[in-house]
This record gives structure tokens, C-alpha cells and sequence, in this order.
């Protein structure tokens, strides 16, 4: 049985409708991987019972024909998207308890097109952190290690735990958030496919908030078609998010090809960084070939203010955070601490102090200092006026080029406690936070391996509204690249 | 611009953080290092440049007024850290 875990999402889905194994059958083979990879730490809550009651509607559907897009699809879900009556802690302390009365509209979206729950996935704390060591629930580890080597490498974050989820094929799909590169970086350390959408597809009702003007859900999969698959059920206009879009959803994986003839893609010159490794630049120079290849023309574009990008980012989002992360007093939900003989104020330093991190206190610190009267219009105001800088430059090179081509990340996974220094760490998501502050589309997809053998990934991003160029350009780098062979089973 | 002790003491209490003297030793550095980096953007000329707020290029929806959804106490209470008689319990907050 457990070879229906090597399938991918969109054999698993046809396989079903054929014929060829039950829906039940996959959800155990899923169930039976997850319970068996605990080494990996990936998965913080398992919820079986949700995915065989899915997959037995799944079954009955089946005879009756009123089959849904995902019928027979067990996914699993980043513990930060609220399921109802289960575990949704945000990778926190704060949260450790906390069981919504309620269900995310991108998980609801998903639920309603058939798909089962094989469980909650870990996470960074608050989705705040590049390689899952800021979990409450302990370090994800990446399915992957160098040749050679048995030490512990990072899925990459937040959306670590989906990563390594898919890349152990205990998971056949997986969500994940993006705030500034949180579904593509770990896609592309764990050599699996990843898409942020645009701004506004898909709801962030349910998601639990880091920055709210940055935030947004997207699928991570083994192929990009899978992506599409998933993303077609994720998205959707909800009234609920005053930010959602309201335009239908277009038929993504129906409209997957990969001839780009007629396409132009932009490689920006600033993205020519000191200190790149050059197999990372080698493998850019592959990628503009393989979308050569497929048709499309590489154009010379210039996004001049790309060095301000992570500046930027690392004033707005702990600015949003440290006025989102307000609600966790310790008063309505989560983790409560008192003083003895203390008042409310004392409850509210206890519980704050006990149940975040390090990395939240020290994110929600700079946002709090950033917003401070006398700071505000040095910090926050003049960050929003480079990011409509940022989004400009994107503008104007759209008016140029259909696509961007970039890397993913400026390296290979790194391995488990080998960054210690936090700004160090924040330099990783220097390729992906651009595209996050203009609220475009963007997708890693596997390009290659690195001398160590690990996955290395190419970032695409499109203009606003059009996934599908950013999918079908996937679609041709993947059909192009080497074939990744996903690690071994050694958990 | 870089922050002091004391103001790291001061933004914490803002923050509703506690910190031990330990603690604000360790982020002072960290917080600093941070600043001194963000302090690029400085560089930037932003004269006449409107801020950019969301990205979503669309009007702010109003709804209708009135009440959709409601009659779900218990739910709303169900993951209070400590509930009484119906409402959200707190420490003593008046003498």
C-alpha cells in the first residue's frame, strides 16, 4: 500500500476516479507514513479520523457520481489556518490549547472540495522565522541531508513543517503562508513546488494574522500542476476578508502549458548579489535557458530598489505583528499566566512573557519601537513609501517582460543551529520578500541540486492576477530540470 | 538611531513584555544591530511618494449593518482561560 504515497496529487486524484485503489486505501497509506515519521517532528497534531471519514465520503461519492475536485485528497494543514474543534497553536505556546470554534475559509474552501485532514503541520512561531527553530513544538527536520552526512538540515520556514511533510511523502500536498517567503523558500530547500498567489486570492479569514498586508495562503506540492490543482480550491472571494478579491477563479490547471512562446521573461540585474554562491547564479543562467527553450525571450529588467526590499519588510511586518500579536493577553483565549496579588497589567507581561518566544518578543520589540510616538514617521511611514517604490519598479518591468525569473533563496538548506544571528537570518528571504511586498504571485519550482545534493530552487514571479503565467512557466522549468529524486526513507 | 537600556526597558513595558535584566542585555545588541540596518532606507528619496498602505487596488466594501451571526456565547467562551458566569474573567481591576 504505501506506494500510493510516491503518487502525485493529481495521480492520486485520477488513480481514484478510475478505479484503481479507494479513497480509503490512500488515506491510510497517508496515515500509516505519518504515524511512522515522528523523527521528522513535522506533523504537531495527526487527526486519521479526518482523513478516513473524507475519504469514505470520498468512496460513496464515488458510486453515486457526485465526485468533488479533490475527492480522495488527503492533505495536511499548516498549524496556523483554524480547524474547527482541532489543534490550531500557531507554533506557540501562547496558543498551546487552543481548539477553534470555528474553520478557516481556506481550510473550509478545501474541506468542501472533498479533501480529507491528515493533520496539523509545524510551523515557525506565528509564522515569524526562515527554518522552523522557533517552533513551541520543537525543530522540524528536513527529510533531506547533505552526501555524506547525517546532521540535522532545515525545511527552511515558516511553512517548514508542510515542506518536509511533502518532500517525506507524508503528505501528498500541503498548505502554507507566505508573508515574505515562507511557502517558497522551504519549497525550495525540500525540492517540492510552492505558490503564493496574488494578494487577495485567497482568504486570510481563519489564517492566524503575523502582518496582515503581507499574508497569504498558497498550496505546496510535488508538481506544479498539483499547485494548480490546490490552488483552484483554496482561493475565492470571501466577504469576511475586507482585502479578498472579488473576481472568480480561473481554471488554473485547465490552462496549464508550457509553451511560452510570445512571453517575455525579466531577469533584474539587482538581483546580481555580492556573496551569492555560484552554483546559485549557474542554476539562474540554466533557468533562463529552459524558458528560452520553451519559447519565451530573456529581457534585461531593472528593479532598482530591490536592496531596500528587506529593510523595508523588517519594519513593516514586525510593525503589523506587534499590533496584531496585541490580542494575546492572556483574556479570551490561550495561555493565561497571573502574578500573585498582581492586577491585570501584571497577567498581561506574565502571559505575553511566557508564552512567546524569543524571536516574536524580539520581532514584536521592533514593531512596538517602529510605531513609538517620534518613530512612527521615520520608521513606518517612510517603509510604506518605499514599498510603493518597490511595487512601482515592478510596474514598469511588467510593461517590459510576462514573467521574472530569479532564485528562490541565496543558498541550499543550512543545517539545523548553524545560523544563530537573527539578521543573518533574515538575509534569506532577500530574493523572495520583493514580490511579497508588491502582493504579486510567485512560485519556487526545483531546479536543481547543489554539490552537497541538496534541492536548490528557481523563483518566478508574475504580474498581478496572472498565476497562470507564473504556472505555466513553472510547468516548463519543471519539464526541463533534472528530475529530483526525493530523499530516502531513513525516519 | 540606536536604542539605550533604558529604552529597550521602556519599549518592552509599551509591549506588555516582561524582561529580565539579562534579557534586555541580550536584545539591546540584537534590537541595535536590526536598527542600524533598517536605517538604509534612509538613502531612499521618498519625496512626494504616497505610502502604500495594501496593495489590493480596490474600494473598502461597507456592508449592510446589522447582525450575522450571534447566540454563540459558549462558543465565543469556549477557549477563555477562565470563564465566569458567561462573561471573560480578569484579575481585579478595581479596588
Amino acid at each position: 500500500m504505501s506506494d500510493l504515497t510516491n503518487l502525485t496529487l493529481a495521480e492520486l486524484r485520477d488513480g481514484f476516479r478510475k478505479g484503481d485503489f479507494s479513497a480509503v486505501e490512500v488515506a491510510e497509506s497517508f496515515n500509516e507514513a505519518v504515524a511512522g515519521a515522528d523523527a521528522l517532528n513535522a506533523y504537531v497534531e495527526k487527526t486519521p479520523e479526518l482523513a478516513i471519514e473524507a475519504a469514505k465520503a470520498a468512496d460513496e461519492a464515488r458510486s453515486s457520481v457526485s465526485l468533488k475536485p479533490l475527492s480522495g485528497i488527503p492533505l495536511g494543514m499548516k498549524d496556523l489556518f483554524a480547524t474547527e474543534g482541532v489543534l490550531t497553536s500557531a507554533g506557540s505556546k501562547m496558543l498551546g490549547n487552543f481548539k477553534p470554534p470555528y474553520e478557516s475559509t481556506v481550510s473550509a474552501n478545501l474541506k468542501a472540495a472533498g479533501a480529507g485532514m491528515l493533520g496539523k503541520l509545524n510551523m515557525d512561531e506565528f509564522a515569524m522565522g526562515s527554518s522552523n527553530e522557533t517552533c513551541a513544538h520543537g525543530n522540524v527536520i528536513s527529510p533531506w541531508r547533505r552526501e555524506g552526512s547525517n546532521a540535522g538540515i532545515t525545511p527552511g520556514g515558516s511553512s517548514g513543517g508542510s515542506a518536509a511533510a511533502v518532500s517525506a511523502r507524508i503528505a501528498p500536498g500541503a498548505t502554507g503562508t507566505d508573508t515574505g517567503g515562507s511557502i517558497r523558500q522551504p519549497a525550495a530547500f525540500t525540492g517540492i513546488t510552492g505558490i503564493k498567489p496574488t494578494y487577495g486570492r485567497c482568504s486570510r479569514w481563519g489564517i492566524v494574522a503575523f502582518a496582515s498586508s503581507l499574508d497569504q495562503a498558497g498550496p505546496m506540492a510535488r508538481t506544479v500542476r498539483d499547485c494548480a490543482i490546490m490552488l483552484e480550491n483554496m482561493a475565492g472571494f470571501d466577504p469576511k476578508d475586507s482585502t479578498s478579491i472579488d473576481a472568480p477563479v480561473p481554471q488554473w490547471e485547465a490552462g496549464l502549458s508550457s509553451d511560452l512562446k510570445g512571453k517575455r521573461v525579466g531577469v533584474p540585474k539587482e538581483y546580481r548579489i555580492d556573496g551569492t554562491p555560484a552554483e546559485i547564479d549557474a542554476l539562474w543562467d540554466q533557468g533562463v535557458e529552459w524558458l528560452r527553450d520553451a519559447g519565451a525571450e530573456p529581457v534585461e529588467i531593472s528593479l532598482q530598489h530591490t536592496k531596500y526590499a528587506l529593510p523595508t519588510y523588517y519594519i513593516l511586518a514586525p510593525a503589523e505583528a506587534s499590533s496584531n500579536l496585541a490580542r494575546y493577553d492572556g483574556v479570551r483565549y490561550g495561555l493565561r499566566e497571573t502574578v500573585e496579588g498582581g492586577g491585570l497589567h501584571d497577567m498581561y507581561k506574565a502571559t505575553r512573557s511566557e508564552g512567546f518566544g524569543d524571536e516574536v518578543k524580539r520581532r514584536i520589540m521592533i514593531g512596538t519601537y517602529v510605531l513609538s510616538a517620534g518613530f512612527y514617521d521615520a520608521y513606518f511611514t517612510k517603509a510604506q513609501r518605499v514599498r510603493a517604490l518597490i511595487k512601482q519598479d515592478f510596474r514598469k518591468a511588467f510593461e517590459r517582460c510576462d514573467m521574472i525569473l530569479t532564485p528562490t533563496a541565496p543558498s541550499a538548506a543550512f543545517g539545523l543551529g548553524e545560523k544563530t544571528d537573527p539578521l543573518a537570518m533574515y538575509l534569506n528571504d532577500v530574493f523572495a520578500v520583493p514580490a511579497s511586498l508588491a502582493g504579486l504571485p510567485a512560485m519556487s519550482v526545483p531546479g536543481g541540486l547543489d554539490k552537497d545534493g541538496l534541492p536548490l530552487g528557481l523563483h518566478l514571479i508574475g504580474n498581478e492576477m496572472d498565476e497562470q503565467t507564473v504556472l505555466n512557466a513553472g510547468l516548463a522549468i519543471e519539464e526541463r530540470a533534472p528530475s529530483i529524486q526525493l530523499p530516502e526513507k531513513w525516519w | 538611531m540606536s536604542v539605550t537600556i533604558d529604552q529597550v526597558r521602556h519599549i518592552a513595558n509599551l509591549a506588555r513584555i516582561q524582561l529580565s535584566d539579562e534579557d534586555a542585555e541580550r536584545l539591546l545588541p540584537e534590537l541595535n544591530n536590526i536598527l542600524d540596518w533598517v536605517e538604509q532606507l534612509g538613502e531612499v528619496d521618498t519625496d512626494g511618494v504616497e505610502p502604500l498602505a495594501t496593495v489590493v487596488d480596490q474600494q473598502m466594501r461597507l456592508r449592510e449593518d446589522k447582525v450575522t451571526d450571534g447566540d454563540i456565547r459558549d462558543k465565543v467562551l469556549s477557549n477563555a482561560p477562565e470563564p465566569q458566569h458567561g462573561f471573560f474573567g480578569v484579575p481585579k481591576v478595581i479596588e
